[in-house]
C-alpha cells in the first residue's frame, strides 16, 4: 500500500509538471530533431472566433433545392473560395464543405468582414461591354449579352432595358494585381490579357478608337474609358476610387475566376476585435475570483482536506489548460463557461467524500477507516452523476456539430474534459495526498477534529 | 431529527407560485409573438448588428434609418452602455447592410461594428430541428440512465420519472424566467439558451441522484423503518453536500455574472436560475414526489378525486 502511494504521487508530480510546462505562458513549443524523429509543434491556445474576432461565413449553393449539385462541382467552388481568402492573407483560414451544398469559412481576425464576404462570394464576373459613345455612370447595374440577369431580380437597370454587347470576359485574363495608381492616395487594378486575348483586345481597340469600353464586374460598372488609342501589348487598367482594399479584392475576384456554381452567404457571423479582446480579458477574470472564492471555501469549510481538495483543484485546471493546448481544443466564450462549471463539479467529488468521511467519524469509526470509507462510499453517487453529466455533454456536442450552433460544441467539449479529469484529480490525486498526509500527520490529527473539518 | 419530508405540501405549493407566473408569461407572449420565448436569429432568421458610437445615440433615432428604408420590423435596444446599441432585423443583403451602417455613421459619427450575425431561413429551421431533437433526446437519454442506474431497488422506474419530473420543474422555471425577461428586458433564447437548459438538466438529475444513490444505501439496511423516514434520514445526510456544491457552483456563476463578458451574461443567468432550481427541485420535489408515490398517497388522492366525482355523478 505504502509503495503503491508513493508510486502514484510521482506520476502525479510528473503529470502536473508536464502540465505546467505546457501552459508555461511563452512555452518555446515542441522541436526535436533526432534522426527519424522530428517534432516540430508550437504549442499554443487556440481561441474561437468569439475571442480574437473573426468573421465566419455558412456559403450555400444557390440554386432551387429541387436541384442536385454534385460533389465535384461544390469542391471546385471550394478551392476557387479558398484561392479567393489565401489571396486576402487572412492567417488560419478555414475551409470546409458541409454537407453536399454547403461550405464553412472562418476567418480569424480578418478587419473588415463586409470587404471580406464579398470578396468571397462574388461570382468575380468580369466583362469589358461596349457601351456606344455616351458613357455610362460608374455604379449603375446593365444588362449584358453574356449575363441577362436572373430571374426575379429587382435591380434598376440603366438605360432600362438595354442589353450591352460585351467583347471580353475574365476568361481572356492571364492575370490581375493592384497597384498604386496615378495619385498616391489611389489605387487601380492592373489586367494582363492571355496571348490570343491581348491580340483580340489589340484588334477591337484598333478598330473602335473613340468608343466607349466599359468595365463590368457582376453587371456593375466600375468605369466607362473611352478608347484613346488602340492597346496593342495585352494590358489595360482598371481605374476608379479604389481603396487598397478594395483594388486588391477586386484583383482577386479577376484573378481566381468565376464560381462554378453560385453562391449565396447564408449565415454570417462576426465578432469585432475588442469585444473578443474584452470578452477574454473579463473570462480570465470571472475565471480567477470564482476559482479563488471556490479554494477559499473549500480551505475554510474542509480544513485539512480542503487544503488537499485545493491542491487536486489547481492540478486540475493545470491538466486542463494543457490538454486544451495539446489536443488542441478551439477555445470559445462558453467553452470558458464550461470548463468553470466543471471546476464545480471537480469539486463535488471532493465534497462529497468529505461529507461522507465526516459522517464516518461521527459514526464511530477510527480516522483511518473513515478516510477509505469516504472514497469508497462516495464512489457510486460521484459515477452515477457525473455519468448524467457526460450523457448530456454527448447530446449537446451532437447539437453543436450543426453549424447554426457552433458555439455549444465547445461547451459540451470543455465540460466533458473537465468531468473526465475531475475524476482522476478528485479520486486519484486527492486520495493518494489524503493518505500521504494521514501518514504523517495521522496522530496530530486525530486530536484535532477540528482539522478535519468535523 | 428535521422533519423535511413532512412538509412537502408546502414545497408543492412554492413550486407552483414560482411556476405560474412563468407561465403566464409564456401564454400571454405566445398569444402575443406566437412563440412562449422570444426567439433570437439563430432560430427565426434575420440579423443582429452591434455597433459602438463615439458619443451616445438614442435607439429611436438608429431605428429611423431602418424604416426610411422600409424596414419596419426592426427593433433596436441599447447594450452595455448608451453608446452601444443592438439592432435586430431582418436578413439584410450585404450591399444594404454597409450602405445602412454607412448612413448611420454619417447621421451619428463613427461607430465600430462589434458584432454581426446574419442567419438566413434555412439555417434557422435546421437550428430548431437540431435542437428539438437535442432536448429530446437528452431528456430520453436521462431517465433511461436513471432507471438502468436504479435498477436493483423496487420500482426503479418511479426513481427515474420523479427525476423527470423534477428536472421538468427545472426547465419550466428557467424558461419562465426567460418568457418574463422576455417580455421586460427583451431577452432572446438563442443557441446559447438551450445549451445551458440541457447543463441545467444534467446537473439537477445530478442533484437528484445523490440523493436517490443514499435512499438506494439506507433502504437495505434500516428495513424496519418506515420509507418516509430512510428518506428523510438520506436527505439529512446528503444536505449538505447539495449545499456545499451549490454554493460552489454560485461562487463560479456569479464571478462570471459580475465580471464575465456581456455577451454571455444571459447564458450565465440561465444557469445560475437552473441550478438554484435544479437544487431546491432535488430536495423538495424529486424525493417528497418519491414519498407521495412510494406511501400510496398519490393513488389515494387520485382515488378521493374519482371517488368524489362518482358520487356527483350517481347524486
Amino acid at each position: 500500500m505504502r509503495r503503491h502511494d508513493w508510486r502514484l504521487l510521482v506520476i502525479i508530480v510528473l503529470i502536473v509538471a508536464v502540465s505546467g510546462w505546457v501552459d508555461w505562458p511563452a512555452n518555446p513549443g515542441l522541436h526535436i530533431n533526432l534522426g527519424p524523429i522530428d517534432i516540430n509543434r508550437d504549442i499554443g491556445l487556440q481561441q474561437g472566433l468569439d475571442l480574437r474576432g473573426g468573421l465566419a461565413v455558412l456559403l450555400a449553393a444557390d440554386v432551387p433545392e429541387s436541384q442536385p449539385v454534385d460533389r465535384d462541382t461544390m469542391g471546385a467552388a471550394k478551392v476557387i473560395v479558398e484561392n479567393r481568402i489565401n489571396a486576402l492573407g487572412v492567417t488560419e483560414p478555414f475551409v470546409q464543405l458541409q454537407g453536399d451544398r454547403h461550405i464553412v469559412v472562418e476567418l480569424p481576425g480578418v478587419q473588415d468582414p463586409d470587404r471580406a464576404i464579398a470578396a468571397i462570394h462574388g461570382t468575380g464576373l468580369l466583362e469589358f461591354v461596349d457601351a456606344g459613345t455616351t458613357s455610362v455612370p460608374a455604379g449603375s447595374t446593365i444588362r449584358t449579352t453574356n449575363k441577362a440577369g436572373g430571374e426575379g431580380e429587382t435591380a434598376q437597370y440603366f438605360a432600362g432595358d438595354q442589353v450591352f454587347q460585351t467583347i471580353f470576359t475574365g476568361s481572356d485574363l492571364a492575370n490581375a494585381s493592384a497597384s498604386t495608381g496615378e495619385l498616391p492616395s489611389s489605387y487601380e487594378v492592373n489586367l494582363e490579357f492571355k496571348p490570343d486575348g491581348a491580340q483580340r483586345f489589340a484588334e477591337y481597340t484598333r478598330n473602335n478608337v473613340g468608343r466607349i469600353l466599359a468595365i463590368v464586374i457582376d453587371g456593375v460598372v466600375i468605369s466607362s474609358p473611352r478608347i484613346e488609342n488602340p492597346i496593342p501589348e495585352g494590358r489595360a487598367r482598371i481605374t476608379g476610387d479604389f481603396t487598397y482594399d478594395e483594388a486588391r479584392s477586386l484583383a482577386v475576384q479577376l484573378k481566381y475566376g468565376a464560381l462554378p456554381v453560385p453562391l449565396r452567404v447564408e449565415e454570417t457571423r462576426s465578432v469585432g476585435p475588442t469585444l473578443g479582446q474584452d470578452s477574454v480579458r473579463k473570462s480570465v477574470r470571472a475565471g480567477v475570483v470564482g476559482l479563488s472564492v471556490v479554494l477559499v471555501f473549500m480551505a475554510i469549510y474542509y480544513r485539512v482536506p480542503g487544503l488537499l481538495a485545493d491542491l487536486a483543484l489547481i492540478s486540475y485546471a493545470l491538466i486542463n489548460l494543457a490538454l486544451y493546448k495539446t489536443i488542441p481544443v478551439t477555445i470559445t466564450l462558453p467553452g470558458v463557461t464550461g470548463f468553470l462549471l466543471s471546476t464545480g463539479m471537480a469539486v463535488d467529488a471532493n465534497i462529497l467524500i468529505f461529507e461522507r468521511m465526516k459522517e464516518e467519524l461521527r459514526w464511530g469509526r477510527p480516522l483511518g477507516g473513515a478516510i477509505e470509507a469516504g472514497f469508497s462510499r462516495a464512489w457510486t453517487s460521484i459515477r452515477d452523476s457525473n455519468l448524467s453529466v457526460i450523457i448530456t455533454c454527448l447530446v449537446l456536442f451532437w447539437f453543436g456539430s450543426n453549424f447554426g450552433a457552433t458555439q455549444v460544441k465547445g461547451f459540451a467539449v470543455t465540460l466533458f474534459l473537465g468531468v473526465l479529469i475531475s475524476m482522476f484529480t478528485a479520486l486519484i490525486v486527492t486520495r493518494t495526498l489524503v493518505r500521504l498526509v494521514f501518514r504523517f500527520l495521522g496522530s496530530w490529527l486525530r486530536g484535532r477534529p477540528w482539522a478535519l473539518g468535523a | 431529527m428535521i422533519d423535511i419530508i413532512g412538509k412537502r405540501r408546502w414545497y408543492f405549493l412554492i413550486s407552483l407560485l414560482v411556476i405560474v407566473p412563468g407561465l403566464v408569461a409564456m401564454i400571454y407572449s405566445w398569444a402575443t409573438f406566437g412563440s412562449p420565448l422570444r426567439l433570437s436569429v439563430d432560430f427565426t432568421s434575420g440579423s443582429l448588428l452591434e455597433l459602438t458610437f463615439a458619443s451616445p445615440v438614442l435607439p429611436a433615432d438608429v431605428r429611423q434609418v431602418y424604416i426610411d428604408r422600409g424596414y419596419l420590423d426592426t427593433s433596436v435596444q441599447t447594450a452595455e452602455n448608451d453608446r452601444t446599441v443592438l439592432i435586430r432585423s431582418k436578413q439584410l443583403p450585404l450591399a444594404t447592410k454597409q450602405s445602412i451602417v454607412a448612413d448611420l455613421e454619417a447621421r451619428f459619427g463613427p461607430a465600430e461594428e462589434r458584432r454581426y450575425e446574419s442567419v438566413g431561413p434555412a439555417v434557422g429551421r435546421e437550428v430548431t430541428r437540431a435542437a428539438s431533437i437535442a432536448v429530446a433526446a437528452g431528456a430520453l437519454a436521462i431517465v433511461a440512465f436513471i432507471v438502468i442506474a436504479f435498477r436493483g431497488v423496487p420500482n426503479s422506474v418511479r426513481y427515474g420519472v420523479c427525476a423527470v419530473v423534477a428536472m421538468f420543474h427545472d426547465v419550466l422555471v428557467t424558461a419562465g424566467l426567460f418568457s418574463i425577461m422576455g417580455l421586460i428586458a427583451g431577452w432572446e433564447i438563442d443557441a446559447l439558451f438551450l445549451t445551458a437548459m440541457l447543463t441545467v438538466v444534467g446537473f439537477s438529475v445530478q442533484d437528484t441522484i445523490v440523493v436517490f444513490d443514499r435512499i438506494r444505501e439506507n433502504t437495505p439496511k434500516r428495513r424496519g423503518e418506515p420509507f418516509e423516514a430512510i428518506v428523510n434520514r438520506s436527505l439529512l445526510e446528503t444536505l449538505h453536500r447539495s449545499l456545499a456544491t451549490q454554493l460552489n457552483a454560485m461562487f463560479v456563476l456569479v464571478a462570471i455574472l459580475l465580471f464575465g463578458g456581456a455577451t454571455i451574461k444571459q447564458f450565465v443567468a440561465t444557469l445560475f436560475v437552473g441550478m438554484v432550481s435544479g437544487t431546491y427541485s432535488s430536495i423538495f420535489n424529486a424525493v417528497p414526489l418519491l414519498v407521495v408515490w412510494e406511501t400510496g398517497e398519490a393513488g389515494a388522492a387520485l382515488r378521493r378525486l374519482f371517488g368524489r366525482r362518482a358520487v356527483r355523478a350517481t347524486g
